[in-house]
């Protein structure tokens, strides 16, 4: 079925797929924004465990996705993952540290003669829910913002930048967009909170915390954007493949694209209206609403960085070494036989739907506590 | 190509892999293993009703979940570590090595974390079948895990079903069945499943082992041995027929590699194989040193495994560097090797018309550009080798991939005996009686561990110096950091891991103290 394609198809097809991997992790990125409010919600022991096992249930996805984002984007673009990853060298690192120390902390917090204490383990998922979730973000912005790189005529590729990454963090655009998902994560956290655990005073707790917390995702999230439409963006000439600055590229892309700009103001809506009902109604389903608009505002942003001749890792020390969606990309017949690959998405996406579901048919409550299962 | 070549960079870079891929390992193998064990026990626990069956299988379940979220945490940087500090290694074979990365991530990662939560958080939620279903889906995936990265490492051994594009500079895969079927590949991953099996069964036996000593749960324990000495007798047959597999592939396809196990410097016909030996220290190629200080071999024994053929002559590490030796190739006709200084100057050649074609290129200049590609086709074999300069480069660590190669084997029929001594003292019912056997089999534990790991080093220091074998060194698959930014990462790494696996055992001894619960965690 995928024979017929173009090379160009096929990468869209691809970039597209990696879009939806990028859009569902900044979703489950509520386990890192739930991390970081451990003790802001849980005031009693039990209501900490309550917390740590609803997201302790959940955290593998998050972990999951991220790494099958990082495995599909070094199979179809490739120069992508040399150069980013070895050029951006310590904010993937620091990412990357983020999540080793959260990888154990559930399993080993309350268990005893743990080594470092379960108060070590708290602080190990509360930096993950930090650095994780901003530095993800950042990561994102730099397909905005550019980074400083060079690429050889041997496609290697050379970080210019002087701190290897790090410096991509003082760029305020980058921060608005890093600190945006942090806010988010947390507002996504408290809607599930809000959905999966049956404790009042955590839910009372929740309730004030999500306007605290909508309040800063929407001014950085809006200082993000409205400097977006504005900017100078990173295209290419279809025909000579060269890049250019191009005066509201990216206000360009969302008018000559109107599907995405469709899929990015229905995602806004749908993201407001999941922190809004739950604000002023009783309505627990929050987290669905205002996940499935996340979901579509993320796949926007990307789809407005990589289509429409725009070069989605822009160079700012050499215009012409951007990577753009063609000149990133692995060939025609890997793209076509990982294309074949991307079939069993929807099916795993089913299963874990299903199992989910099953899962949290019923809320977790202090007596599950009790009970003879696995408890962390 | 390559502007200059940082040695400390490229020291530090393998030594950090090699850190992160060794503690990587130190979990993953128990993972594979006990997962299945697990799932034996749950099915027997679902056929017969029998809730001691439950407990036996939440106890071991619970030493699970410890060990895997350690691995869990020490696998992820190794996703991302090939492009953070291998990143021209990722450009340059990534069209090929990226699609198994990520189908581990889609197939795998996911059928793991989906069930894993039922397995431990879904024993009141979901129905008796559907549970025992999620706990072999768990094993399932797991082992998927281990199948796509060992077809990867398998591939990097001997590259296949690929073409060099000269146009984007790298390879490019041409055949995905041929990459997925590699010989190598299959066999490595069977070879690395069952040697985990092996290790997870001694594992379940040392912990039992120690129950039955200090007269606890003697129901739990003795069950467990049976299942695991069954499966890991019936597991280690299956490691000595892919064992046998991976010798002959090695010779065929890393005959250095075979020549550096054996400690062989001066290749002879009908080689015997080492059964207990001491390769002189500090040997050099060239020094008329003898190669052992002391040796008992199985005369003819190498040359049978390597190559079918009792008198066959294997290469050592001398003839290797030197060449002039015969050798059947892939066609089955004899050749004449060549030395490594003539590899060398052809790798040099593929290099230099490579770029002369990028020139002629840029310049419109057909004439050159086919010229250029006529030579670069010719030497491209030989390609990796135009990175280095001296003839003795291509030596990987001998005394490190000997010795590595005969613990792991010496550990590997000590852990058959095991389990064949365990059937045969159960069977006679004197198991509990035997006291120092019991004390034995605690013991062998880390040995499991050690035989696991001295696997891997046999395997990847015994190919330096090559990321891809004969087409890219790691002096050029390296990424262009600082080293010291390297080595900050490297002890970073170290720091991190080391408390970690303490806090892993320190909590996995005392879930072992306090043993099964009712409970159940």
């Amino acid at each position: 079925m995928f024979e017929s394609l173009s090379h160009l198809v096929l990468q869209q097809y691809w970039w597209v797929i990696i879009s939806l991997l990028g859009a569902i992790l900044v979703f489950l990125l509520f386990v890192q924004g739930g991390q970081t409010l451990i003790y802001t919600l849980g005031k009693t022991d039990m209501e900490r465990r309550l917390i740590v096992n609803s997201l302790g249930r959940k955290w593998e996805f998050t972990f999951s996705t991220l790494v099958t984002f990082g495995g599909a984007f070094f199979a179809s673009f490739p120069l992508f993952y040399a150069t980013s990853f070895g050029g951006a060298y310590w904010v993937w690192m620091l990412i990357l540290f983020a999540f080793i120390i959260q990888a154990v902390s559930y399993e080993f917090r309350s268990k005893p003669n743990n080594f470092l204490g379960a108060k070590t383990y708290e602080v190990f998922l509360f930096i993950n829910g930090v650095l994780g979730t901003i530095l993800l973000g950042i990561a994102v912005a730099t397909f905005f913002t550019g980074s400083e790189f060079s690429i050889n005529e041997m496609n290697f590729s050379k970080w210019e930048g002087a701190a290897r990454g790090l410096e991509l963090a003082l760029n305020p655009h980058n921060l608005s967009l890093g600190l945006a998902i942090f806010f988010l994560a947390r507002v996504l956290a408290i809607l599930y909170f809000m959905n999966n655990i049956d404790d009042e005073n955590i839910f009372s707790r929740s309730k004030k915390q999500l306007i605290y917390n909508a309040i800063p995702f929407l001014v950085f999230f809006l200082v993000f954007v409205i400097w977006l439409m504005f900017v100078d963006g990173f295209a290419y000439d279809p025909v000579s493949k060269k890049v250019s600055c191009e005066s509201y590229k990216y206000l360009h892309n969302f008018l000559q694209m109107p599907m995405v700009l469709i899929i990015f103001l229905l995602g806004v809506v749908l993201v407001l209206l999941g922190i809004g009902k739950s604000i002023f109604t009783i309505c627990t389903k929050g987290i669905w609403v205002a996940g499935v608009g996340t979901i579509m505002t993320v796949l926007a942003l990307f789809l407005l960085a990589g289509f429409n001749n725009t070069a989605f890792y822009p160079s700012t020390f050499d215009l012409q070494s951007s990577l753009t969606i063609e000149n990133a990309s692995s060939s025609k017949y890997t793209l076509k036989v990982m294309a074949y690959v991307s079939l069993m998405v929807p099916f795993v996406i089913a299963y874990i739907w299903y199992t989910w579901r099953l899962m949290n048919n019923k809320k977790i409550d202090a007596d599950e506590m009790g009970e003879d299962i696995h408890v962390y | 190509m390559i502007e200059h070549l940082d040695l400390a960079l490229v020291n530090w870079s393998r030594a950090q892999f090699a850190l992160t891929a060794l503690y990587h390992w130190l979990f993953v193998p128990l993972t594979l293993g006990i997962t299945f064990i697990i799932a034996f026990m749950e099915t027997l626990y679902v056929k017969t009703g029998d809730p001691e069956w439950k407990k036996t299988t939440k106890f071991w379940m619970t030493l699970f979940g410890i060990n895997f979220a350690i691995g869990v945490s020490t696998g992820i940087i190794l996703e991302f570590e090939f492009g953070t500090n291998w990143s021209n290694y990722s450009w340059f074979v990534g069209d090929i090595f990226g699609a198994p990365l990520a189908i581990e991530g889609i197939m795998a990662f996911f059928m793991e974390s989906t069930f894993i939560a039922i397995m431990f958080f879904g024993w009141n939620k979901v129905s008796k079948k559907f549970h025992l279903l999620s706990t072999w889906l768990v094993a399932i995936g797991s082992n998927l895990s281990a199948l796509w990265i060992l077809i990867a490492n398998g591939w990097m051994q001997s590259p296949v079903g690929m073409h060099f594009n000269p146009d984007t500079a790298r390879n490019e895969m041409i055949d995905f069945w041929e990459v997925f079927l590699s010989p190598i590949g299959i066999n490595k991953f069977l070879h690395t499943i069952t040697s985990s099996y092996v290790l997870a069964s001694v594992f379940v036996i040392g912990v039992s082992a120690w129950f039955l000593l200090k007269g606890r749960e003697q129901l739990l324990a003795k069950r467990s041995i049976i299942i695991a000495a069954i499966f890991g007798l019936v597991s280690s047959m299956f490691l000595i027929y892919t064992g046998d597999g991976s010798a002959y592939q090695v010779a065929q396809k890393q005959p250095m590699k075979l020549a550096a196990m054996e400690g062989l410097y001066e290749g002879s016909e009908g080689a015997g194989l080492i059964l207990l030996g001491m390769p002189t220290p500090g040997k050099e190629i060239n020094d008329g040193k003898d190669d052992y200080v002391f040796k008992f071999e199985i005369p003819k024994l190498l040359s049978f495994l390597g190559y079918r053929n009792a008198d066959a002559f294997v290469p050592g590490v001398k003839d290797i560097v030197e060449g002039g030796f015969e050798y059947e190739d892939k066609n089955g006709e004899i050749q004449i090797a060549i030395s490594a200084l003539e590899k060398i100057e052809k790798g040099k050649l593929a290099i230099n018309a490579l770029s002369d074609y990028k020139k002629a290129k840029e310049l419109e200049d057909l004439v050159k550009q086919e010229e250029s590609l006529i030579i670069f086709r010719e030497n491209f074999k030989y390609f990796g080798y135009g990175f280095l300069n001296d003839p003795e480069s291509i030596i990987p660590n001998v005394p490190i991939t000997f010795y590595s190669f005969h613990i792991m084997v010496a550990l590997g029929f000590w852990f058959i005996l095991l389990f064949a001594l365990v059937l045969f003292f159960i069977f006679k019912d004197k198991l509990i009686g035997k006291r120092w056997f019991l004390r034995l089999a605690i013991i062998t534990v880390p040995l499991a561990f050690i035989a696991s790991l001295s696997g891997w080093i046999v395997a990847e220091v015994g190919r330096q110096p090559w990321t891809i074998q004969d087409l890219l060194p790691t002096v050029a698959s390296v990424s262009q950091i600082d080293a010291s930014a390297v080595q900050i990462t490297f002890w970073l790494f170290t720091l991190v891991f080391t408390a970690l696996l303490i806090a892993e055992l320190k909590i996995m001894f005392k879930q072992i103290k306090i043993g099964p619960k009712e409970g159940g965690h």
